[in-house]
C-alpha cells in the first residue's frame, strides 16, 4: 500500500518515461529505445495475428459441411498455406521474444538497453520487409505449398507466389537471426552486478535459449528456401528427383530449422508462466534450477528430433529408431518443468487474477499436447496417425494452448509495466475463460477426428466426420470472441485505466523495481542484485513488517 | 586494462564491456555463418556419397591451376590482416592502412581470377542449366557437382566480395582518420570475420578440386 500512495500523485502529472518521450512518427520509426521497438513488434504481429485467423476462421466455415462448397479447393489450398505461414514466421516465433523479450531482457537485467539497440531496430526493419513480401504474396494470388514447402512440389509444380512468400520468409529469418545475436551478448555481458546466472528469472533462461536455437537453426532454413528457390527458377536442383536429387534431403534441412523452431515457439511460454506461477503462488520457484537445465536440455535435444516428421518417408528404419527415442526424451525436461510448476503451486497463497488463469490453462493444455506428442513420437502409431487431424490438435495444444497462452498471459502480466495502466479485470478473467473454453472446443474434436482417419488438408470430408467438424467449427467462433475482447479492452486501459503504479502484482523482479512506465534508461539508479530470484518468502516477511510498523 | 576514459555507447558501463560485446557478437555472428554454409556442405556430401563417379569425373573438369593459386592468394591475405589487426592493436596508422589495402587488394585479386575461372567455364557449357553440356557418363549426377559448385563458391565469392568492401573502406579510414587509433574493435571484429572467410575457402578446394585427382 505503501508504494501506491507514493506513486499515485506522480502519475497524475505525466512524468517523463519512454512512451513520452518524443511524440513524433519519426521518435517512434527511429528509435533505438528497447522498450519502444518491443512496442512495434507488439503492433504489427497483431496485425499478423488477425490475418492469419482469418484464413483459420474461413477454413473452419468450408468445413461446416463435408462436401464444403464455400471455397474452391485451390482456395482452400491457399488458405492453409497462408494460415501456416503466417503463424509461424510472423507470430508466434517473434511472438513473446521481440515482444515481452524485448520489453523484458534490458529491464529484468538491470542493464540500460540490448548490447545493439540499432541492429535491434534492423530487425525489426527486416521482420517487416519480409512480412511486406509475405502479405503481397497473398494478395497478389498466393501460395498453395503448405507451409512446409515440400519438394519437388514447391520447388518444380506449385503455381502461385512461391518465390515471394520464401524471400519474405528468407528476409525475415534475418531479422530473427539478428535479435537472436542481440539477446544472447545482452544476456552475456549486461547484466547488472551481483546478477548471477542464477540469480536470473527463469524467462531469461528461456529467452536465452531460444536465442541459441534462432541463431542457429535459422541460416539453415535461409539457405533451404534458397535452394528450392534456385531450383524453381533456373530448373537446376538438389531435391529433383528427376535430376537424380533427393526430396527428402529438403526435408531433412527443413526440420532441421523446423522442428527446433516448436522450441523457439513454446519455450519462451514456459518462461512467462515460470514467472506468473511463484508470483499468484506467493512462493518460490521449487526447483529453480532443475527448471534453469530442462530449459538448456529441452533446447540442445530439440536439435536432434527433427527426423520423426519423416518416419513414414523413406527414411531408413534405424534413423526412425533413433529419431523416436530421442523425441521421447525431450518429454523428460518438458515433464521436469510441469512437476516443478505444480509443486511450487502446493500450499502457496493462490489468487486467480487474470494472468494466474493464462498460467493454469497453459500447464494443462501443455501437457496434453505434450503428451499427445508421444503418440506421435512412436514409430508404429504414428504410421497410424500421420497426417491426420490428430496431429493438427497435437501441435495446436502446444502452439495455442502452450505458446498463444503463454504471450496473453504475459501480455497480461506486464501490460501494467508497459503501459503504465491497469486493464478491466473481470473483461479480461472472462476472456481467458473464453479463449480456454474455445480452444478446447476447436481442437479437443480434432484428436477424436485424427484417430478415426481424416487427413488434414483437404477441403471435403466423408459425412460421417461432420458432428465433429461442427463442434470444432463452433470453438473457433467462440474462440475469435475471445480473441476479439483482450484487443478491446487492452487498448481501452490505455485511456480509461487506472495508474497502475510500479508494482501492481507485488512481484519480485528488477523490471517491478522501476515506474510505470519505466524512464527512457530503465532505472533512475543502476540496480545491484543481492537476492535470490523469486524470494517471496522474503518479500512476505518485509511486507507484514511493514503492514505492522503502520499499526 | 582498465579504459573506463575511452569513449562507449550509452548502454554499455565502459569501453571494455562495448569491447567484450562486439567481439563476442561477432563471435556468434560467425556460428551463424558455419550452419549457413553447413547446409550447403551437407548437400555436397550426401551427393558425392551417392554418386562418388559422377563427382570424380566432374571434378577433373575443375581448374585446378585457378584453384590452387586462389588458395595461396587468400591464404596470404589473411596473414596480412593478422598483420593489420597487430598494427590497430600497437596504433602505427600508417602500417595499418598499408595492411588494410593491401588485404583488400588481394581479396580483389582473388574475385578477378575467380571471375576469370567462371568465365572459361562457362565457355566449357559446365554452367548447370539449359546449356550444360558433358560428354562423359552420369552427365546429370555432374551437372549436380557443378550446381554445388556454382552455388558454394558464389555464396563464398559473395562474402569476399563485402569482406573486401569493408576492409578497403576501414583502409581509407585508417588513412584519413585516427578512428582505429582511439578504438581498434572494428579492425578486430573485421580480422575475425576474413579469417572465416579465408577457412571457408579451404574447405572448399579439396572437395571441389581435389576429388579423385591422384588416378
Amino acid at each position: 500500500m505503501n508504494t501506491e500512495t507514493r506513486e499515485l500523485p506522480m502519475t497524475l502529472e505525466p512524468r517523463a518515461n519512454y512512451l513520452n518521450d518524443g511524440h513524433s512518427i519519426r521518435s517512434w520509426l527511429l528509435t533505438t529505445d528497447h522498450k519502444r521497438i518491443g512496442l512495434l513488434y507488439m503492433v504489427s504481429i497483431t496485425l499478423f495475428f488477425f490475418v492469419g485467423g482469418a484464413a483459420a476462421a474461413l477454413m473452419r466455415l468450408e468445413l461446416l459441411r463435408p462436401q464444403g462448397g464455400l471455397v474452391t479447393s485451390a482456395l482452400y489450398n491457399k488458405l492453409f498455406t497462408m494460415h501456416g505461414v503466417i503463424m509461424v514466421w510472423f507470430f508466434l516465433i517473434p511472438s513473446i521474444p521481440t515482444v515481452l523479450g524485448n520489453f523484458l531482457i534490458p529491464l529484468m537485467i538491470g542493464a540500460r538497453d540490448v548490447a545493439f539497440p540499432r541492429l535491434n531496430l534492423v530487425s525489426w526493419y527486416l521482420f517487416i520487409a519480409g512480412g511486406a513480401f509475405a502479405l503481397w504474396a497473398i494478395i497478389a494470388g498466393g501460395v498453395d505449398t503448405g507451409w512446409t514447402f515440400y519438394t519437388p512440389y514447391s520447388s518444380t509444380y506449385a503455381n502461385g507466389h512461391v518465390l515471394a512468400m520464401a524471400a519474405g520468409i528468407f528476409i525475415a529469418g534475418f531479422g530473427s537471426i539478428a535479435t537472436g545475436l542481440n539477446f544472447i551478448v545482452t544476456i552475456h555481458k549486461m547484466r547488472a552486478p551481483g546478477l548471477t546466472w542464477f540469480r536470473l528469472p527463469l524467462f531469461i533462461w528461456t529467452i536465452y535459449t531460444t536465442s541459441l536455437i534462432l541463431v542457429l537453426a535459422t541460416p539453415v532454413l535461409a539457405i533451404t528456401l534458397t535452394l528450392m528457390a534456385l531450383e524453381r527458377l533456373f530448373g537446376v536442383g538438389i531435391f529433383n528427383p528427376a535430376m537424380g536429387g533427393d526430396p527428402l534431403l529438403f526435408q531433412h534441412l527443413f526440420w532441421f530449422y523446423s522442428h527446433p523452431a516448436v522450441y523457439i515457439m513454446i519455450l519462451p511460454g514456459m518462461g512467462v508462466v515460470s514467472e506468473l506461477i511463484p508470483c499468484f503462488a506467493r512462493k518460490p520457484m521449487f526447483g529453480y534450477r532443475f527448471i534453469a537445465y530442462a530449459t538448456i536440455a529441452i533446447g540442445v535435444f530439440g536439435f536432434l528430433v527433427w527426423g520423426h516428421h519423416m518416419f513414414v518417408s523413406s527414411q531408413s528404419v534405424y534413423a526412425g529408431m533413433i529419431f523416436s527415442i530421442l523425441s521421447f526424451l525431450v518429454s523428460i525436461p518438458s515433464a521436469i518443468k510441469v512437476f516443478n510448476w505444480t509443486a511450487t503451486l502446493y500450499k502457496g497463497s493462490i489468487t486467480f487474477q487474470t494472468p494466474m488463469l493464462y498460467a493454469f490453462g497453459f500447464i494443462g493444455l501443455f501437457t496434453i499436447g505434450g503428451l499427445t506428442g508421444l503418440f506421435l513420437a512412436a514409430l508404429a502409431v504414428d504410421v497410424h496417425l500421420h497426417d491426420t487431424y490428430f496431429v493438427i490438435a497435437h501441435f495446436h495444444y502446444i502452439m495455442v494452448g502452450g505458446a498463444v497462452m503463454g504471450y496473453l498471459g504475459g501480455l497480461h502480466f506486464w501490460w501494467p509495466k508497459i503501459t503504465g495502466r491497469l486493464y478491466c479485470e473481470w473483461l479480461a478473467k472472462l476472456a481467458a475463460v473464453t479463449i480456454f473454453a474455445g480452444f478446447n472446443l476447436t481442437f479437443f474434436p480434432q484428436f477424436i477426428l485424427g484417430f478415426m482417419g481424416m487427413p488434414r488438408r483437404y477441403p471435403v470430408y466423408a459425412p460421417e466426420f461432420q458432428v465433429l467438424n461442427v463442434l470444432s467449427t463452433a470453438g473457433a467462433s467462440i474462440l475469435a470472441i475471445g480473441y476479439a475482447l483482450p484487443l478491446a479492452y487492452l487498448l481501452c486501459s490505455l485511456r480509461y485505466g487506472k495508474p497502475a503504479g510500479a508494482n501492481p502484482w507485488k512481484a519480485t523482479g528488477l523490471e517491478w523495481k522501476t515506474s510505470s512506465p519505466p524512464p527512457r534508461d530503465n532505472f533512475a539508479n543502476a540496480p545491484v542484485v543481492t537476492e535470490e530470484p523469486y524470494n517471496y518468502d522474503a518479500q512476505a516477511a518485509e511486507l507484514s513488517l511493514e503492514e505492522n510498523s503502520h499499526a | 586494462m582498465p579504459d573506463s576514459t575511452l569513449a562507449h555507447a550509452p548502454q554499455f558501463d565502459d569501453a571494455s564491456q562495448q569491447r567484450e560485446s562486439a567481439t563476442f557478437g561477432m563471435w556468434i555472428f560467425l556460428a551463424t555463418e558455419i550452419l549457413f554454409f553447413g547446409a550447403m556442405f551437407l548437400g555436397y556430401t550426401a551427393y558425392r556419397l551417392a554418386y562418388p563417379a559422377a563427382f570424380a569425373a566432374a571434378s577433373r573438369h575443375t581448374l585446378l591451376a585457378f584453384g590452387a593459386t586462389n588458395t595461396a592468394v587468400l591464404l596470404i591475405s589473411s596473414a596480412t590482416m593478422a598483420f593489420a589487426v597487430r598494427a590497430a592493436r600497437e596504433k602505427r596508422r600508417t602500417a595499418l592502412t598499408v595492411r588494410l589495402l593491401l588485404t583488400a587488394a588481394l581479396g580483389m585479386l582473388f574475385l578477378c581470377i575467380k571471375g576469370f575461372e567462371y568465365a572459361r567455364e562457362i565457355s566449357e557449357h559446365l554452367l548447370p542449366g539449359a546449356s550444360f553440356q558433358f560428354d562423359q557418363p552420369y552427365a546429370s549426377h555432374a551437372e549436380m557437382f557443378f550446381y554445388l559448385y556454382f552455388l558454394m563458391t558464389g555464396v563464398h565469392a559473395l562474402h569476399v566480395t563485402i569482406g573486401v568492401v569493408l576492409i578497403a573502406i576501414s583502409g581509407f579510414r585508417a588513412w584519413r582518420t585516427d578512428a582505429f587509433v582511439r578504438n581498434d574493435t572494428a579492425v578486430d571484429l573485421l580480422g575475425l570475420y576474413w579469417h572465416f572467410v579465408d577457412i571457408v575457402w579451404v574447405f572448399l578446394f579439396p572437395l571441389i578440386y581435389l576429388v579423385e585427382r591422384h588416378s
